[in-house]
């Protein structure tokens, strides 16, 4: 009893206790999220799934779009935004965002597909918006041509996600993404909502058909085989000057040193 | 003696009587030429150009030089129907519909990269071993030439397919020859024949590329050759080496056979890399159009440096008298690579300048015993080396998760901060290297075995080196026993101080062992 009396009385004890209270609180909680959190039953039904994706947003997204979506200082108003853009930032796991960085990254989505169209249909009926698409309706195969979709491509996709769609650099840490393994329907709906840094390509600017050559061409570019063998990233001339000087030197001067040795 | 020896003795004297080259070749055979694996840096550039001249006339039978504006129809379909221009669609030919042409165009541009890089290597091994001395000024010369116009060489083949990227480089090329102030726009109306792109440029430096530069290469590596030949080759230090002979092995037969031979290596290398991995895939980039551009779009290697200056420079641009002067491009792409270039070609004629030595030297300096030397090498390269990566920051960015902001602000600090720290660090390591040696010398090798003495103390147990070890460690000639010390006239004056901080600087050395202290050595003071 003394003994806790007088450590009442010590320095360090109430830090100690703060982090023990902060500890117990962070475990709590860490606990109570982890408990499954689908508790919510989703049922067809236009005017339920509005109100169901209220729901999941008032509880998953208004702490910074806002009560009505209108947006705030940190994040922007959602009003006429559209199904497209719901599907394309959730449906990727881009939102809800892990942390205020410099640009929300692709993860493993956070809500299944029907709380993401129970979202979208919430956000849709907001105000009239792109609405989403799916793989099924992109008739890519039947209706796109590749070597149109890749000169549209290399004149509006290029210059920032790389000629091959390998991603690319942006300003301040930001990026374009690699196209490599992104579904159609990801693709053709960034290119209608223009998702953070990217542009919106209107109907008027890149006309339906030409994204779906721009699809077909991207889709391509996926299966394209490595021609020339190793494609070293198909980023250019960066990894092909390393692998000169690292294995095509390199050999070369083991080479000259064994040449060398021998003589003795 | 054989029929066949017969015969052969007869064309011989046939020859020989005709030429008179039995007397040349009994001569020039018989010469010798040391051994190291650094000296053959140097033939690995000279065997990559041999490869280059191959693979690239293959490459001429079906490279169309043309801006003419054709529609692909070959047989890769992804650019089915695209106009382009005949360059690029005949080399979409060469690499897909000739039986053979990828590999040849693979092996061309690997070569290349190789070709670069080991007459970069080379020069590292000249300066840091100090080859460039007297008398091979000359030589240095030449190579500095040949690493100009083997940057400018590459450069142009990287431009003929006329593929996206290719296009790009030349536009900067352009946006450089732009940045001169007051000629510049004339100077690019002149190369391209008008307005970029126009049609003319890819005529014109196609046969720079397989003409001009080339003849040129030629005549440069053979003066090159010649000069070795003539000079004799450096050696470096050892027992019975001195500046008067050349210890080594004869031409023939041991370095027709190891040169033949290692030609045949970087061959097979060069084709190895040619098969497995591909390089500059123009197919994937698409053809050139100025209005698109691809992300991450680099020069190769060789020229990545003068990329990177010109993406670590900041917005500058001044008008006056109706003239706009671009600072970011002219600063970085003429003004720093002309101080580069004009100090390399220089160095040797200041080097002997402030050291006030004008002696002949055919024994190498191991770079920790020149250590200002060595420490102004390293400081280059550490300059050079951040630019490169400046010049790739943005695929660095990407892979490393990085921003290129902030490689581009180290790159603008760093290219004033680091070259200098590297510079007084690299000094440090060569004058504790010199420590090292000169303990070895004294105390000889640590053997790790522990001896117990009769009193309970512990002795290492030293094991002394070999006299010829020794003296390889101690040959080198102390900076303080240069021939002719400078006269006190020439220090005087800002020139004349600076001659003297440099040739202080230069001199910094660790002591030699001295009799003295082998003495006291002797005595037990271990």
């Amino acid at each position: 009893m003394k003994r806790l009396s007088s450590f009442r009385r010590n320095r360090v004890a109430g830090p100690i206790l703060i982090v023990a209270a902060l500890f117990t609180i962070g475990t709590a909680f860490g606990v109570a999220s982890a408990l499954p959190s689908s508790q919510t039953s989703i049922t067809t039904g236009t005017s339920t799934l509005v109100s169901q994706g209220k729901e999941i947003f008032l509880r998953g997204c208004s702490s910074c779009h806002g009560l009505h979506a209108e947006g705030g200082s940190i994040a922007p108003s959602l009003i006429g935004v559209g199904s497209a853009s719901v599907d394309f930032q959730v449906g990727t796991g881009r939102m809800p965002m892990a942390d205020m960085s410099q640009q929300a990254m692709q993860k493993k989505p956070l809500y299944n597909p029907q709380e993401t169209a129970a979202l979208a249909a919430y956000v849709a009926s907001l105000a009239p918006g792109p609405s989403s698409v799916t793989n099924e309706s992109l008739t890519y195969e039947r209706d796109g041509n590749s070597a149109l979709g890749g000169q549209l491509f290399r004149t509006n996709c290029a210059m920032c996600h790389n000629f091959a769609g390998q991603g690319g650099a942006l300003t301040n840490g930001k990026y374009a993404p690699s196209l490599m393994g992104v579904e159609p329907k990801i693709i053709y709906e960034a290119m209608i909502t223009g998702p953070q840094s990217m542009p919106k390509f209107t109907d008027a600017t890149i006309t339906p058909q030409q994204k779906l050559s721009i699809i077909k061409w991207l889709q391509a570019a996926n299966h394209e085989q490595n021609q020339g063998g190793a494609s070293l990233g198909r980023v250019g001339p960066v990894t092909e000057g390393l692998l000169g000087w690292v294995l095509g030197l390199g050999l070369l001067i083991g080479a000259a040193v064994w040449l060398a040795m021998k003589a003795k | 003696m054989k029929t066949s020896q017969k015969a052969a003795g007869a064309t011989a004297n046939y020859v020989d009587e005709r030429t008179g080259a039995a007397k040349w070749l009994k001569k020039n055979l018989t010469k010798v030429f040391p051994d190291h694996w650094s000296f053959m840096l140097g033939e690995v550039a000279l065997y990559s150009f041999i490869i280059l001249l191959l693979t690239g006339t293959f490459l001429t039978f079906w490279f169309d030089p043309s801006q003419r504006e054709v529609i692909y129809n070959g047989s890769y379909t992804p650019l089915s129907g695209l106009h382009m221009s005949a360059a690029y669609d005949s080399t979409l030919r060469l690499s897909f519909d000739v039986r053979g042409g990828l590999l040849m165009r693979q092996i061309h541009h690997w070569s290349a990269l190789i070709f670069m890089s080991a007459i970069v290597a080379h020069l590292f091994r000249v300066f840091f071993t100090g080859a460039f001395r007297k008398p091979r000024e000359f030589n240095w010369l030449i190579g500095v030439g040949l690493l100009t116009f083997g940057i400018v060489e590459g450069f142009l083949g990287y431009s003929l397919p006329d593929d996206l990227l290719s296009g790009t480089g030349i536009r900067i090329a352009e946006a450089i020859l732009q940045a001169i102030p007051v000629v510049g726009s004339y100077l690019s109306f002149f190369a391209f024949g008008g307005a970029f792109p126009g049609t003319a440029f890819i005529p014109r430096i196609f046969i720079v590329h397989v003409l001009l530069l080339p003849g040129l290469f030629l005549a440069l590596i053979t003066i090159h050759l010649m000069l070795v030949w003539y000079q004799k080759h450096t050696q470096y230090p050892g027992p019975g080496r001195t500046e008067k002979n050349v210890v080594g092995y004869p031409l023939m037969p041991v370095y027709m056979a190891k040169a033949g031979g290692f030609f045949f290596v970087v061959f097979g290398v060069t084709a190895f890399l040619g098969a497995v991995a591909s390089i500059n895939p123009i197919w994937l980039v698409g053809p050139y159009t100025p209005g698109q551009i691809s992300a991450g779009s680099q020069p190769d290697w060789y020229m990545g440096w003068l990329d990177g200056l010109v993406r670590a420079a900041p917005p500058i641009e001044t008008h006056a008298f109706g003239h706009t002067i671009s600072w970011n491009i002219l600063i970085p792409g003429l003004i720093i690579p002309g101080i580069l270039f004009t100090g390399m070609a220089l160095y040797p004629f200041i080097e002997s300048w402030f050291t006030g030595d004008k002696r002949e030297h055919h024994l190498l300096d191991r770079p920790r015993n020149a250590p200002n030397r060595t420490a102004l090498g390293v400081t280059s390269i550490v300059f050079i080396l951040i630019t490169i990566v400046n010049g790739g920051n943005d695929i660095i960015a990407t892979h490393f998760h990085l921003t290129i902001n902030g490689i581009m602000w180290f790159t603008r600090v760093g290219l004033f901060v680091l070259p200098p720290i590297a510079f007084v660090i690299t000094k440090r390591v060569c004058l504790s290297l010199q420590r090292s040696d000169r303990d070895l010398v004294l105390h000889g090798r640590e053997t790790g075995r522990l001896v117990m003495m009769p009193n309970g103390e512990m002795v290492e147990v030293h094991e002394p080196l070999s006299d010829a070890k020794k003296w390889t460690l101690t040959q080198h000639q102390r900076p303080e026993a240069l021939p002719a010390p400078l006269p006190a006239s020439a220090l005087v004056g800002l020139k004349g101080k600076l001659r003297a901080r440099m040739n202080k600087a230069h001199a910094t050395q660790i002591p030699a062992p001295t009799l003295t202290d082998l003495k006291e050595l002797g005595e037990g003071h271990h």
